[in-house]
């Protein structure tokens, strides 16, 4: 059999024709009928460009400059929409990374699935439907036969992201691309999604493109991988060979980035901040339960679990942006007001927090002087000359150019810069305890693992106290000094890191452990048969 | 000057017109042949070299009145939608940002006014204080204060719920900075775009008004009340009274030539 798809230096642009932004580079690409290809990079690599290039699709505002995409004997870089229109979705499928974002919310699930199926005349609705039931079943979806006649606001989003692979596979198609199917997921929600996907696509025989930036997750699912990086090829080989033995330096330098380990916390413990029976709630929901822990002076505290654990929610109660229901949060031993109104200006100026999406979290409109100009004044008094050096200081502490960065606007920032610009609004209060929620879950491995080390580097130099809040526990492992692991509002097992790490009590601990992706070939498959064990334990429990 | 050679060809027409009749309006003393209210011939006079535009029921000059009415028209309009948006605005934010009993009593209250359709509100409310200049300003403000104050809690209560907002409270900042700093920046050209189209509407009820014999009143020229006063023409298939007319037509479409290119640049579309 041939190849299904070719790809032959490619060429994407973007903006004006005389002095345009390349996307792509001289971009080849080979895909066997059945193969998995993962294609791997930092953000702005260009492997969502190149994924939906293999659709003989562009975003707006995008060209193909040049080069071939070969499907099957057509080139979809020059078919007309017409013929594009007759392979999307019949033969060519895609699965995007958020699956709530791409369900229209006003129809049932199994309509939409229908509705493919139906418009390139391969089934009629009837046929579509029990389709759609048996390849539901196949996701493991709950209730399989019921589940397509619900809303799409009615099934988790693993169950959705599922729900879009079935739908992706209704036509049979030849080839499915798959953007970051699994990046707002869980990691326990992850596996099962995986394990689906992986079934579903050996039992068809498709073909498929398997874009992410978690090297650990592309190791499970692809035969061969392809590293990107500023809109070219870095490196193609197969999965044990790209794993064992990466050839170029960039692509060593992504497998090193999981090798991060703060040194072990030294001297006595003494709880600078304690919570002491806290519960919380929105309306009837209860998000926190009867919490009580104390966070070490100097020491880093992980606190984990999934989506919906409460751990966003201790984070507010903490800071004041919302008040507990009952218990209460004491600073030194001063219990703090649960209302952030009627908090000194001194408890305000200790407590500061950084958060998970950079974007929201800083003013667009502001310059990143603007931005870190005002806590300074707020918190110091300072002005003038001392104020503008200040500035400088913590541009250099986050390690920013102050002559490069001080008059950009926010949105001109990367990623990774805004996060850092965050940081440093945290440190202009010159707080003692800084809460990071989830502030690295939303950047990639290698940007990650820098603001990683800077916060380390902070901790070391200033004596800072951190919470930091993860669902990641590659993260909790490279930098926490004592975990906390909840579920459903609760604590279910804490400890010094290597203790849960190395000795965990409790199933649940166990299971999320369990869950991080590794790199090994056999992990997705242990991982899952783990996975149902512990489950029918935690439910005999 | 670069902003100005980016704009489509409607956007120029319609800053042309705008400017024009800004123009017209601040120097009506100066450009005018003859007074607002000076009576200059007979009444109806056809158009001559005299007089361009005729003569109205009056006999006063149609051209000087036309010019002297972009003056008052005009000038009143934008008076008023300013009034409009720096409360309205002012009032939506702070609503957005305190939610609770202070955005029910507001909004409940914007409501109320918004119930009542706004023609039938202004001749109820005018009826009361009396047909004034000022009066009018003030009914045509508060009830088109309701619509800003809608437009801008809205728009703020999706900035509001950004991270930002939060630890610009967790630092402890006032009100006045939070609705000055954080949150109307990134709410203004919704709010430009806004006052631009709202602007129009004024313009529009103010013709309206004075086209009813409440608005700006005689012998104060404005094109509303020149339609009116000089209807009874039509019949005679003379086309002096649509003068106004259009001239109240243009500047709409002109303000929303404008608009459209502000709205397509603040929702941050290229080309």
């Amino acid at each position: 059999m041939g190849n299904l798809l070719t790809i032959r230096d490619l060429r994407l642009e973007a903006g004006s024709r005389s002095a345009p932004t390349v996307i792509l580079e001289g971009l080849d690409l080979d895909l066997d009928r059945g193969e998995v290809l993962g294609l791997v990079g930092e953000s702005g690599a260009g492997k969502s460009s190149a994924g939906l290039a293999a659709m003989g699709f562009v975003r707006d505002g995008v060209r193909i400059a040049g080069g071939r995409i070969d499907f099957d004997g057509t080139d979809l870089a020059r078919a007309p929409q017409r013929t594009l229109r007759r392979l999307h979705g019949r033969r060519i499928a895609y699965v995007a990374q958020s699956a709530a974002a791409s369900f229209n919310p006003a129809h049932r699930l199994i309509d939409q699935f229908a509705e493919g199926p139906i418009l390139h005349g391969t089934a009629d609705a009837a046929t579509a439907q029990a389709d759609a039931r048996a390849l539901y079943r196949q996701m493991q979806l709950p209730d399989p036969d019921e589940i397509g006649f619900r809303y799409p606001h009615e099934v988790s989003g693993g169950q959705l992201q599922r729900a879009m692979t079935a739908m992706a596979m209704a036509c049979r198609p030849d080839l499915i691309i798959f953007d970051e199917p699994t990046t707002a997921l869980d990691v326990t929600t992850q596996i099962e999604v995986l394990g689906a996907m992986r079934d579903i696509t050996e039992r068809f025989g498709t073909a498929a493109i398997y874009i992410t930036h978690d090297l650990a997750v592309v190791s499970q699912m692809a035969d061969r991988i392809t590293v990107m990086r500023h809109g070219r090829e870095v490196e193609t080989a197969p999965t044990r060979r790209m794993l064992d033995a990466p050839q170029q330096d960039y692509t060593r330098s992504l497998w090193a980035v999981r090798s991060i380990r703060k040194p072990e916390a030294t001297g006595p413990a003494e709880p600078v901040l304690t919570l002491d029976g806290v519960s919380a709630h929105y309306r009837d929901f209860k998000a926190l339960d009867d919490i009580s822990f104390g966070l070490c002076r100097g020491r880093t505290t992980a606190v984990v679990g999934e989506s919906g654990s409460g751990k966003s929610t201790l984070a507010k109660v903490i800071a004041g942006l919302m008040p507990p229901g009952a218990g209460r949060v004491a600073w030194d031993g001063t219990p703090l007001a649960g209302h952030h109104d009627r908090r000194t200006k001194d408890q305000l100026r200790q407590v500061q927090m950084i958060y998970q999406m950079a974007d929201t979290a800083l003013n667009p409109r502001h310059t990143v002087r603007e931005t870190l100009d005002r806590p300074v004044a707020f918190f110091t008094g300072l002005s003038g000359k001392a104020r503008r050096a200040r500035v400088r200081e913590l541009m250099e502490l986050i390690e920013l150019d102050p002559d490069a960065f001080l008059d950009r606007r926010i949105p001109e920032l990367s990623g990774g810069q805004k996060q850092r610009i965050g940081i440093a609004r945290a440190l202009a209060a010159e707080p003692r305890f800084i809460i990071c929620d989830e502030i690295t879950s939303a950047l990639d491995q290698i940007v990650a693992e820098g603001i990683l080390k800077l916060l380390i580097r902070l901790q070391r130099d200033l004596g800072l106290t951190y919470m930091f809040i993860t669902h990641d526990l590659a993260t909790v492992e490279a930098i926490a000094d004592e975990v906390v692991v909840m579920k459903e509002g609760r604590i279910v097992e804490s400890g010094p890191r290597a203790q849960i790490f190395d000795a965990p009590r409790q199933a649940y601990t166990r299971r999320l452990l369990a869950s991080v992706p590794q790199m090994d070939a056999g992990w997705l498959d242990r991982a899952r048969r783990d996975a149902a064990r512990a489950r029918s334990a935690e439910t005999a429990a | 000057m670069t902003l100005l050679r980016t704009a489509p060809p409607t956007a120029l027409f319609g800053l042309l017109v705008l400017a024009a009749t800004l123009v017209l309006g601040l120097f009506a003393p100066l450009i005018a042949p003859y007074g607002e209210t000076e009576i200059v011939g007979g009444e109806y006079l056809p158009w001559s070299a005299e007089h361009p535009l005729g003569t109205d029921n009056l006999g006063r000059d149609m051209l000087s009145r036309m010019i002297y009415g972009a003056r008052n028209t005009v000038g009143l309009a934008l008076l008023t939608t300013g009034i409009a948006f720096s409360i309205g605005a002012a009032l939506g934010m702070f609503a957005a940002l305190r939610g609770g009993w202070i955005d029910q009593a507001l909004s409940r209250a914007v409501d109320v006014i918004m119930a009542v359709p706004p023609l039938i509100l202004a001749l109820m409310l005018l009826a009361i204080v009396g047909p004034s200049i000022p009066n009018m300003v003030g009914v045509i403000a508060v009830i088109y204060l309701a619509p800003v104050y809608r437009l801008s809690r809205a728009a703020a209560m999706n900035v509001v719920a950004l991270d930002f907002i939060g630890a610009a409270q967790l630092r402890g900042e006032g009100t006045i900075w939070l609705l000055r700093r954080e949150i109307l920046p990134n709410i203004s050209s919704t709010l430009v775009a806004e006052a631009g189209l709202r602007f129009c509407f004024v313009f529009l009820f103010i013709a309206a008004l004075s086209f009813l014999g409440i608005g700006i009143q005689p012998p104060t020229a404005d094109w509303g009340s020149m339609v009116k006063e000089n209807a009874t023409l039509i019949t005679f298939g003379d086309v002096t009274p649509l003068i106004p007319a259009g001239a109240i037509a243009l500047l709409t479409v002109s303000i929303n030539f404008i608009v459209d290119w502000m709205l397509h640049r603040a929702s941050g579309l290229k080309s």
